[in-house]
């Protein structure tokens, strides 16, 4: 079996000048913007400030409830999981559709104070090597908690849109030995990338190696309950 | 290595805040960068923001193995007021700027380009900070490297005749940096976005003892005993001071108990600040629980002093811009009750790391909540505190500037995956 690299990632965001002040502007713009904007909106959130119980996963869902008040299409958005989803074009496709159906039900223009704009932005992600090598998925229980929060969102995030499975690198990892890891692959399943911060992300995936690889009889039935950041 | 029990290094130091993940990310990230020749540029080596950043990135930088270097340009008092009405009208003051300091601004730069240009021609980066020595470029016609402008100002309503002079000179760069979306304006290449942070270890934000601390209170009358509320800025509109007093009253009815301090250094260059400043007295009303402190200067530490003993710190501003007094007092453990605007937008969050508000009516209510649970205001300055260790520390800004040096050299794309 291949090793595991560990890499390591950093965004650079960049402004990209357009801004939407209504529900209409954000879907004219949401249908020639560059999709690197979609990527950020979705992903690069989550290497943004931010505290750990998120309320939504991307920011188009955000905006909608914080500077829109439009709860129910917020909560529309926030469902849209861009992991399901082949490509970019595809989850644009989805956004705008959801748009087109709320405002085909709405007869108010939904507009959102002059100082609370939705600024379109994308990033560029540097991705770079640590040079740091596992052979055995034991080897990131100690690996883990050491990962940088870049290296978690490189290959617990990033991954799910990078690689055609979707999934994230350790579980793809994990599949290539066979079916031995499976439970383990199951609970990395369960473990929901958008709603914490990644340092709580880091250290659920710690926890879940950390139980996996106890010694029988130690282990608990499933990781990440009452993890703190 | 990092995070060491006794650091010796300036990147040490800063692992015993930060890290030393984050430090070990900076280091595998400069290694691409190594012996790169980058050269900062700005108008001052001491005082202001810029100054203060550029004090302890530059070594940073070194640090990390990259030849970094700090230039200042030198101008005259006509230069300087001239740059100083930029940025007034940078921000937008509707000023006319006179013919003659126009062109003393760019006879200083052409001045200056003769004696920097060696070292600005040979550099791979260049950051040309705010908008004093922003001609520079143009003067250097054999320049090699990449140019950055970096704008440390609210350009989001620029008073439009000033910005389209100096447009031209910005123009040409490769890339600008704003700290916020909301401040940049479009330019014709890649504008970044890389927000402040604060120095762990400044004066103004080391941890202090608790009788320095208390002497700073006594000095000027403040009761270390009961509740402070405590708001730091210049006595500006935009910080709406009128407003706190107003939001302290309204609280005072429930926690009769309660003191205020508003401290606000006045800039000489700034009239309305005095006519503020008359505002406020008049709305303290002779009230012997609320301090004004309006000397024309507090050192870095007695603000630390004052931040470190108040109980709940308020940032009221109706426009601001990133907020770093909201920074401060976040990392001194501190919640934080603040405007709904600009850069505190992204510190606060209701009931985990503060509080964001519109009206002094919310923030009464949020004083009267925070010192009604008196166990909030540990919980939310705990978190407060972590949320500004993870995000708005110097290390942070200083991976944010590698991560853009590498974009610039590494060219266009989405994803670049160093070897």
């Amino acid at each position: 079996m291949e090793e595991f690299a560990i890499k390591d990632c950093a965004l650079a965001t960049i402004a990209i000048g357009r801004h939407a002040q209504t529900l209409r502007e954000l879907r004219d713009i949401l249908r020639d913007i560059h999709p690197g904007c979609i990527y950020h909106h979705f992903w690069g959130t989550l290497m943004r400030p931010e505290f750990y119980d998120r309320e939504y996963n991307n920011d188009f869902a955000a905006w909608c409830h914080h500077s829109l008040h439009d709860n129910r299409l917020a909560e529309r958005l926030a469902v849209v999981d861009p992991a399901d989803y082949p490509d970019l074009e595809a989850l644009r496709q989805e956004l705008i559709e959801i748009i087109d159906e709320r405002l085909d039900e709405t007869e108010v223009t939904l507009a959102a104070r002059a100082d609370q704009l939705f600024h379109f932005t994308r990033s560029v992600i540097v991705v770079f090597d640590t040079h740091r090598r596992l052979a055995h998925p034991q080897e990131l229980v100690t690996a883990l908690p050491q990962m940088s929060v870049g290296s978690i969102f490189y290959h617990f995030i990033d991954a799910r849109r990078r690689e055609p499975i979707g999934v994230d690198d350790f579980r793809a990892w994990l599949m290539g030995f066979g079916p031995e890891y499976q439970p383990l692959c199951e609970t990395l399943a369960e473990i929901d990338p958008y709603f914490e911060s990644l340092f709580v992300l880091r250290t659920r995936l710690a926890r879940a190696f950390k139980q996996y690889f106890r010694p029988p009889g130690k282990r608990r039935a499933q990781a990440g309950q009452g993890d703190t950041p | 290595m990092t995070g060491s029990a006794h650091p010796t290094t300036l990147l040490e130091r800063y692992a015993t805040h930060a890290g030393p993940d984050a430090v070990e990310q900076l280091k595998q990230l400069a290694a691409r960068l190594e012996g790169l020749r980058v050269v900062h540029v700005n108008s001052t080596r001491q005082g202001g923001g810029v100054a203060e950043i550029l004090e302890k990135l530059v070594p940073l930088m070194q640090d990390l193995g990259l030849e970094a270097s700090w230039e200042v340009i030198e101008g005259t008092k006509d230069f300087f007021t001239c740059t100083k009405s930029f940025h007034n009208a940078l921000q937008g003051r509707s000023i006319t700027v006179p013919e003659q300091l126009l062109r003393e601004y760019e006879a200083v730069n052409r001045a200056n380009a003769e004696r920097l240009r060696p070292v600005l021609e040979e550099a791979d980066v260049v950051f040309i900070h705010d908008p004093q020595p922003a001609p520079l470029m143009g003067l250097c016609p054999h320049r090699r490297g990449k140019w950055v402008w970096r704008c440390h100002i609210d350009l989001s309503r620029p008073h439009r005749p000033v910005w389209r002079y100096l447009r031209q000179f910005i123009n040409g760069y490769d890339a600008s940096v704003f700290s916020l979306a909301e401040f940049a304006q479009p330019m014709p290449h890649p504008v970044f976005l890389i927000p402040p942070s604060i120095d762990p270890l400044s004066e103004k934000n080391l941890p202090l003892s608790s009788e320095e601390v208390r002497k700073v209170l006594r000095d000027f009358g403040i009761d270390h005993r009961r509740p402070i509320l405590l708001q730091v800025s210049r006595f500006d509109h935009f910080k709406d001071p009128v407003g706190v007093i107003r939001a302290y009253k309204l609280a005072t009815s429930f926690v009769p108990s309660l003191q205020l301090v508003l401290a606000g250094g006045r800039a000489a260059d700034d009239p309305e600040g005095d006519l503020v400043l008359k505002e406020v007295l008049a709305a303290a009303d002779d009230d012997p629980d609320i301090h004004i402190l309006s000397a024309s200067h507090y050192s870095d530490r007695v603000i630390n002093a004052l931040q470190t003993g108040a109980d709940i710190v308020l940032q009221k501003s109706i426009r601001e811009g990133f907020g770093l007094t909201v920074t401060e007092a976040m990392w001194k453990g501190k919640p934080v009750i603040g405007g709904n605007t600009g850069g505190i937008r992204l510190q606060l969050f209701d009931h985990r790391t503060g509080f964001l508000v519109d009206t002094p009516e919310g923030a009464a209510m949020r004083i009267r909540y925070l010192l009604f649970n008196r166990q909030r205001i540990g919980q939310i300055g705990r978190n407060a505190r972590e949320l500004v260790r993870r995000n708005f520390l110097i290390t942070r800004q200083l991976r944010e500037y590698l991560t853009l040096m590498v974009t610039l050299i590494h060219g266009a794309g989405d994803r670049i995956e160093l070897a």
